[in-house]
Parts: structure tokens; sequence; C-alpha cells
């Protein structure tokens, strides 16, 4: 291609205040064309502001928005070429499903609208609603109806307002594989935003983890959650375990580090720059429980452990939910496959151990809790 | 007790309850036909009686002194009809332009009271209905100190130097035959300004019902895909509206024909509405028989124009 990235869309500098408050402040973003991008963060966080100034529904109080080197910023949203999935869809009622599908087609006055518009139904299959209202079809269908309605425009950025809030938990599992496969199909650029850190992680390529207005971090699921940046993306995608340490020194890339007197170690080049005082984070599963105190076997030689007690045990199904309560009482959460292998039980002392790759180190002066009680489903 | 034969009824209108375990069927079948009672006792004793002795009066030859029959005298109708349709075919264009007046203002209003108003939403509504806490008369009589050749528009206009924009005005209003010479007063224009101005808020409220629905995120969604503000209007705030337009223009339209204290009172005999005929053959001709067809021609148009109105409306895709 000669111009990769003439349909990239870049946020500069962009700022929305109110009155009282800064909604976006001052956020840098470039979303490349034909990417599935998440916007991720708990309510109140800008991404929805954000999503309403790429839509032109809002005006950013300072900063450019361009698609490719165009610059939008100031152009209406009915001159824009992007469409949004509303989150309550805002279906038109008193227009059939093809009607609404075909709307902003005729609005362009594109002359095959109908064959475009059945192709579009066909896409989400529903070619056999074409003809009824939208207080007629389920909220998945009336989902399915948003998302061809603004799909049948071939935007350049075809923005989601958190489009499966709606809808329940099993259906919500097929639209987001249904979404994926259709942005996949139709190549757009897909912007979506949401609280469900769940739902970011399945289907986006891209996440960015937005607070307080702010950018946390961008990156691809994976690297987000084996190498969260902030306690808050550490704590808002899946669960953390946070120890509080001290780097002692640094041997062959190797940190020393003192966990409430237990040497552990963590990869040097894990370290945040210029810290001595750092949370040691490890994720539920990356945790293996050894057995008894007594068990310290050479098989935990480069490993890192702990010893603690059992206080909770919650069986999932597919794996199995620890609290193990620490000698000096922070308590650890373990999750561990259901491979057959014998569950610790309630009240046992056991040892906790991870390879020290599988951490990740973030500066000690964050809120452990920051993101912690907000990432499920409100 | 007695009311209880009526057990084998078909199931009565009754709002939805929740289920509360099993409750004595047998009471809950009559309590409906209780609620409904007086009312409908009201609109026999109040409506239909009357109906039925204005319809056989109608029907009725004879005179005040001397008493009348019934004789089935159909030719009182044709006479009241060639008689008078100048009077019911003005009343019908009066009602008819007061209320694209109304609808004219009253549609800006009741979108800015619904959605842009914000915590003065409450306050601006009781000022749409506050000119009621003043009598009908009243509040038609104003107009003629509004429109009055040394009126409030007079004053005004030569206090701030613009009468060339009032004359302006008024040979407008003569092209169209709404003033016949320099006075605003006493002519159709005069007439429909007042009926515009009583039926106002009759149109508001209903539009102001049904603006309020409206889910902005509609009008967003239109623009979004493409819609300029004036197209997202046509294509979507319009159709959604229809009920309350349809609401506002009924209540509007219905009384505004009948009506004869705006032309009395801001008319000439040139604007003569058939209300006012109405009253003439009833209290000083006592041409009753006269009185009660015109009265019957005046229901029977209006029954006429609101179920092929309704039925017009009701194809355009109401929700």
């Amino acid at each position: 291609m000669a111009d990769q990235s003439a349909g990239d869309l870049i946020l500069r500098q962009v700022t929305k205040s109110y009155e009282s408050f800064t909604a976006v402040d001052n956020i840098d973003l470039v979303i490349p064309r034909g990417s599935f991008f998440a916007l991720l963060g708990p309510s109140g966080c800008g991404k929805t502001t954000t999503l309403r100034m790429v839509a032109g529904l809002e005006q950013p109080t300072a900063g450019t928005i361009s698609i490719g080197d165009r610059d939008i910023t100031s152009t209406k949203a009915y001159q824009r070429n992007v469409n949004t999935v509303f989150q309550n869809y805002a279906l038109f009622p008193h227009l059939d499903i093809l009607d609404n599908v075909a709307f902003g087609l005729r609005q362009r006055k594109v002359k095959d609208w109908k064959a475009k518009a059945m192709e579009a139904l066909e896409l989400v299959e529903l070619t056999q609603v074409a003809r009824k209202k939208p207080t007629q079809l389920s909220g998945g269908m009336q989902q399915r109806v948003a998302l061809a309605r603004a799909v049948v425009n071939r935007p350049d950025v075809l923005l989601l307002d958190e489009p499966l809030g709606a809808l329940d938990l099993k259906l919500r599992r097929q639209m987001q594989i249904e979404l994926k496969r259709i942005q996949q199909e139709v190549g757009l650029t897909f912007v979506h935003v949401t609280h469900d850190q769940e739902e970011a992680m399945t289907m986006a390529d891209t996440i960015a983890v937005m607070n307080g207005g702010r950018l946390q971090q961008v990156g691809d699921p994976g690297t987000l959650y084996e190498k969260p940046e902030s306690t808050f993306a550490a704590n808002f995608l899946g669960q953390s375990n946070l120890l509080s340490a001290t780097v002692k020194g640094v041997v062959d890339d190797i940190a020393q580090l003192n966990v409430h007197g237990t040497a552990m170690t963590v990869p040097a080049s894990l370290l945040p720059e210029g810290s001595t005082e750092i949370w040691l984070g490890i994720r539920p599963e990356k945790v293996r429980i050894l057995g008894g105190a007594d068990d310290a076997g050479g098989d935990s030689e480069g490993l890192n452990t702990l010893s603690g007690k059992v206080t909770d045990v919650s069986f999932l199904g597919v794996a199995t939910q620890y609290l193990v309560a620490t000698t000096w009482g922070r308590e650890l959460t373990v999750v561990q496959q259901n491979d057959g292998a014998p569950r610790a039980v309630l009240g046992s002392n056991v040892r906790l151990a991870w390879l020290p790759v599988n951490s990740f180190a973030l500066d000690a002066s964050q809120d452990a809790d920051a993101g912690a009680d907000i990432g499920e489903d409100a | 007790m007695a009311v209880s034969t009526l057990a084998g009824a078909p199931p009565a209108p009754q709002p939805p309850q929740p289920e509360e375990g099993k409750r004595p069927r047998r009471r809950g079948a009559y309590v409906p036909y209780l609620l409904l009672l007086p009312g409908m006792l009201w609109l026999v004793v109040f409506f239909l009686v009357p109906m039925l002795s204005l319809a056989s009066q109608s029907l009725q030859t004879g005179d005040v002194d001397n008493g009348y029959a019934l004789t089935f005298n159909f030719a009182t109708y044709a006479d009241a009809l060639s008689t008078y349709w100048p009077q019911l075919l003005r009343s019908l264009i009066y009602a008819a332009t007061a209320t694209v007046a109304t609808l004219a203002l009253g549609f800006p209003l009741a979108w800015f009271i619904a959605h842009r108003s914000g915590r003065y939403k409450n306050f601006l509504l009781v000022l749409v209905i506050a000119p009621f806490f003043t009598s009908f008369l009243i509040r038609t009589l104003a107009w003629q100190t509004i429109l009055g050749d040394t009126g409030l528009l007079a004053q005004f206009t030569a206090f701030t130097h613009t009468d060339f924009l009032l004359s302006g005005f008024k040979s407008l209003l003569r092209t169209f035959g709404l003033i016949s010479n320099d006075q605003l007063l006493f002519s159709p224009f005069a007439v429909i300004c007042g009926l515009t101005y009583n039926f106002l808020p009759f149109m508001v409220l209903p539009l102001y019902a049904n603006l309020e629905r409206l889910d902005q995120r509609l009008v967003e969604a239109a623009g979004d895909l493409y819609a300029s503000p004036v197209q997202a209007f046509r294509r979507v705030i319009w159709p959604l509206s229809l009920p309350g337009v349809v609401a506002g223009t009924l209540l509007t339209f219905i009384p505004a024909t009948g009506d004869y204290i705006n032309s009395v009172l801001l008319g000439s005999t040139q604007t003569t509405m058939i209300g006012q005929v109405i009253d003439a053959q009833f209290l000083r001709v006592l041409d009753y028989p006269t009185a009660a067809a015109l009265s019957f021609i005046l229901l029977l148009l209006i029954v006429a124009f609101v179920v092929t109105y309704v039925r017009r409306a009701g194809t355009e895709e109401l929700v």
C-alpha cells in the first residue's frame, strides 16, 4: 500500500473541560486504520467523552482530532465519516429495520441503498426481520441492527459505546465473538468503549486503559495483563497480588528483594526506573501451591516462595480460588486449575511459589488498591 | 348486593393489579362498574339527554309562543346550511389558521421547555398555564388594548419610531385580506390573533408531553448518520412528534371552530363565526330549530374532520 497510515485516527493533546472538572485530560492517541481498539476504564474516566468528541457530538476544549491528515476537530457530526453504535442502540422507532439501516445511505443519496442495506442485514443475519419495527425485536437483535446501521456506511472509524452493556452474559459472549468476526470481515477501524475488562481483552487488538481523564497505559491485551505499568492497570485488568518490597541490590540482572523478611528476586529489567521501594505484583494463576510448610523441596529452586495459611477455598468449576494469609497478615489470591491434583484444605499451612519472571514490579508511591473494586460489571 | 348479578359480564377493564394470592373474585368483578357509574350517569344526564333533545328540537316546527311539534322537518337543515354556509366556512378557516399559528409558535416553545430549559422547566410550564388564572373574557379584551388604533402596539411603534414597520405589516395583512382598512382591530387578523393566543396552551401542553419523551439520542443518532439539523427534524423529530401534534391540533381546532367570544370582541360583522350565529338564533331570534340544526351541522363537520385527520396522521407510521 502506498500510504497505509492514511486512515489512522489521531488524537493530539485532546482535552475536554467542563466548568467544574476536566473529563478528558490531554490525551495523545494513534489508532491505526483497520484495528480493533478498546478504550477501557471505569465509569467517569472520560472514555465516553473521548468517543463523543471523535463522533463530533462534543467539541474538545483543546487539541486536535484527525483521520489521516484530515483535521476533523471542528467538523460537524453529520459531516464526519464516522458512525456510532450507541449504548441504547438509538434505533428510530418509527422506521422499520431496513429503513433504519438505510438511513445513512439515503441521507448521502447512495443509489443502491436498498441492496446495500440488505447486505448489511445479511452480515448480521437479520434479513428476515427487515420489515419489522425495532420494538418487535429482542435486545440482542436490536444491537445487531444498530451495528448494521453503522457498518453499512463503511465509515473511516466506527465507534461503539458500551454496545453490549444491556445484554445478558451469555448473549454478550456471543456478540463479542460476532463483533470481532464482523470487524475482521469489513476491515474497518473499530473504537470500542467499555468498562468490562474481559470484553476489551476478548475483542481488541489494542487496549487503552483510562482513569480520571488520563491514559494509563496503551498496549495489546497480553502485555497489559502480564506487565501492567500502574497499580490501577494491575487491579483493573484482572486481579493482582501486590506485595510491598525493598530492592536490596542487583546481581547479574537479577534484583534481590526483601519482602517482609523473605528474600525474593525479580528480573532487573522489570524494575521501575530509580525505585527502591516497590510493589511486587503476581497474578493469582501464576502462583503455585506447594503443599505443607515443611515441603521445601528442591523443586522450589529459582522460585520465589512464601508460606501462609489457607483462609478461604472457593470452587469455581474449571479452577479453585484460594485466599492465603501470609505471616504478616496480607491475603493473597491464588487460582489453581482443577487438573486432578489434590486441593489444599481450608486452614492448612501451605507454601506458595512463582517464577520471578512471571511477576511485575511497580513503584511503591502508588495506591495499592487503585482500580481494585471497579473492574467488575456495575 | 344487586350489582353482583353482573358477575357474568365480560372481563372488566381494570388496571393490572399485583397478584396477592387468592382474593375474592366476586369483589373484583363489580368494582370497576361501580367506579364507572358516576361518570356514566353524568354523561347520560348532561350529554346524552341534551343531545337527543337538541336532535329532536332541530327537527321540530313551530314557534316560541305557540309551542313546537316534532314534524321531522329536515328542511331546516337545508335552509340553515344555505343561509349560513359563509359563517361555517369562515369558522373553519379561522380555526385552521389559528391552529397552524399555534403549532408554529408552540412547537419551538414546547421543544425549548422539554429539552433546553434545565431547572426552569417547571417555572416555564407554569407560565404557559398562567393565562388561565384570568378569565377568558378579560384575556380576549386585552387584545383590544393591544391592537387598538391608539393601543399598545401603536404606542410602542410610535415611541421607538418604527411606525414604518407597522404600516408595512398592515399592508401585508391587507394583501391577504386579513384587515380591510388601516385598522388592526375588528378584523379577521384580530380574531385569529385572539384565537391563537387563547388556545396556545392547548397546543403547547400535549406537544411538551410528547417532545419530553423524545429521546435526544435519536437526534444525535440522526446527526451521526449524516442528517443535518433540518433533515433530522424532518426525518426523525417531526414523525416522532406526530401524536403530540395531532393531540394539540385537535384540542385547538375543535374549540376554536365553535368559539364566538373572540369574534364578538375582536371582530366585526364581516368576521361573524358560526358560534355567534347559533348564539343569536337561540337567545335573540329564538329560532330554536335553526339553532339546533346549526349545532348539529357544526358537530358533524368537526367529527368528519377529526376522523379524516386522525386517519391521515395514523398512516404516518406512528409508534
